[in-house]
């Protein structure tokens, strides 16, 4: 049995704890919402870039457009990016991504290598021995194109030199505040369609050829490696979102949590203290009738 | 027939809406686009684009990109676009200076910051240029 000291002790410390997920929350907030904002600015960009793409890869003979256009046969390895997040607090967020990637390549019969972004990540499939060529910790906020390009430079050349085959990325995509899911996505060699939702009055039917300027090899080794990026850009904004968002719903459970812990904690206090003082009580009433009968 | 004319950066819609015809500092130069030109992708240079319609001329300065052309419209990829009269010309030769004092301070060439300082210095040089040519006369 505790002593009340203890209680009162364990009740104020649990209520600072309140204070910290509190706080924890609201700064989870305001950055789901800026988070958000910079996912949709980059909506009309990469939407129209990706318009010029299928326009392009509709051409006569795109196979050999490009080696990033071109299918290839499956039959050497695999690298995925999973992105995750520097900074744990963030429910099961992490673990999601994890399982939902590693549960995706099970059935892959070809060794899979990984890039990192986000240290959490790292950490965990380090812990489950994968082999991890890269890793993309801290990248600051607000994230800024040019600080993933690198990791589209790295991912485009391994594609290039022929170390992988296809490369996939493992993001988060945010669908709304109570709802993130993971996604796997092949990211290379680009499979080019339309997506669900693009807009018929602003494609062309029309199949003509393209004229090339400055010509067509150092325009396409130009932009293609370029939209990749963009690809993982937006992939890592949704998942930045979702993390902050996922890390709001965590925090809000822990503060009620306390709430309730609080309330059974200062139960048991008062249970306590109301015994303690009927004893005390007792003895007084018992020592002043002891001292009557004398 | 007018030509859509849809400019985009990464991070917003710089400019949308019909014109008679675009003005590009594509790859190999400056080109000029009317409605019906041939399909065409192209490079974009550190420049100009200017949106005619009418009598009206909108200019825009364009720190490089992608534009694709279609007989019927003409997307610009830009890595960064703003309409000139955006242009805070008094921000943008503080910015200049403070480029061209970083540089002379001494980044090792090659370097990342190196490189950032040229990008910073450029945009500015090309932001000032534009301003004086265009805003004037307006």
């Amino acid at each position: 049995m505790p002593s009340t000291r203890e209680l009162r002790l364990r009740i104020r410390s649990i209520k600072n704890l309140a204070q910290v997920t509190k706080a924890l929350e609201t700064v989870s907030a305001s950055k789901v919402r800026r988070a958000v904002q910079a996912n949709k600015a980059t909506q009309p960009y990469s939407e129209k870039a990706w318009k010029v793409l299928v326009h392009l890869a509709r051409q006569p003979g795109h196979n050999s457009l490009h080696p990033l256009l071109a299918e290839r046969k499956l039959d050497g390895r695999v690298l995925v990016v999973m992105i995750s997040s520097d900074r744990g607090l963030a429910g099961s967020y992490n673990v999601n991504i994890l399982r939902e990637t590693l549960e995706y390549f099970r059935e892959f019969e070809y060794p899979i290598s990984y890039v990192a972004v986000g240290r959490k990540g790292r950490d965990l499939l380090i812990r489950r021995r994968k082999d991890v060529i890269a890793d993309f910790s801290n990248l600051p906020t607000p994230l800024a194109f040019n600080d993933v390009s690198a990791i589209g430079r790295l991912v485009v050349d391994d594609f290039l030199a022929d170390k992988f085959d296809a490369i996939y990325v493992a993001s988060t995509r945010f669908i709304n505040m109570v709802k993130q899911t993971p996604e796997i996505s092949q990211l290379l060699p680009l499979r080019v369609t339309y997506g669900e939702d693009h807009d018929p009055a602003t494609t062309h039917a029309t199949k003509s050829v393209f004229t090339y300027e400055p010509d067509q090899n150092e325009l396409l080794s130009e932009i293609v490696p370029r939209f990749t990026a963009l690809q993982i850009y937006q992939a890592i904004l949704s998942s930045q979102a979702s993390e902050h968002a996922a890390r709001m719903v965590a925090m809000r459970n822990a503060t009620d949590n306390v709430k309730d812990l609080v309330g059974s904690l200062q139960l048991e206090y008062n249970k306590l203290r109301q015994s303690m003082i009927t004893s005390d009580m007792l003895d007084i009433a018992g020592g002043a009738n002891a001292l009557a009968q004398d | 027939m007018p030509i859509r004319c849809e400019i985009v950066s990464q991070d917003r819609i710089v400019y949308s809406g019909d014109a008679d015809m675009v003005i590009l500092p594509g790859g190999d130069g400056v080109m000029g686009i009317l409605p019906h030109h041939t399909p065409l992708l192209t490079v974009l240079q550190y420049g100009i684009i200017r949106v005619r319609e009418g009598s009206q001329e909108s200019v825009f300065t364009v720190a490089g990109g992608v534009a694709e052309v279609q007989p019927d419209q003409v997307t610009v990829l830009a890595d960064a676009a703003e309409n000139i009269n955006e242009i805070n010309l008094q921000r943008a030769e503080e910015a200049r200076v403070r480029a061209e004092q970083a540089l002379k301070a001494g980044a090792g060439k090659d370097t990342d910051s190196y490189l950032k300082i040229q990008a910073a210095l450029k945009r500015s040089n090309l932001r000032i240029d534009a301003a004086r040519r265009y805003k004037r006369a307006r």
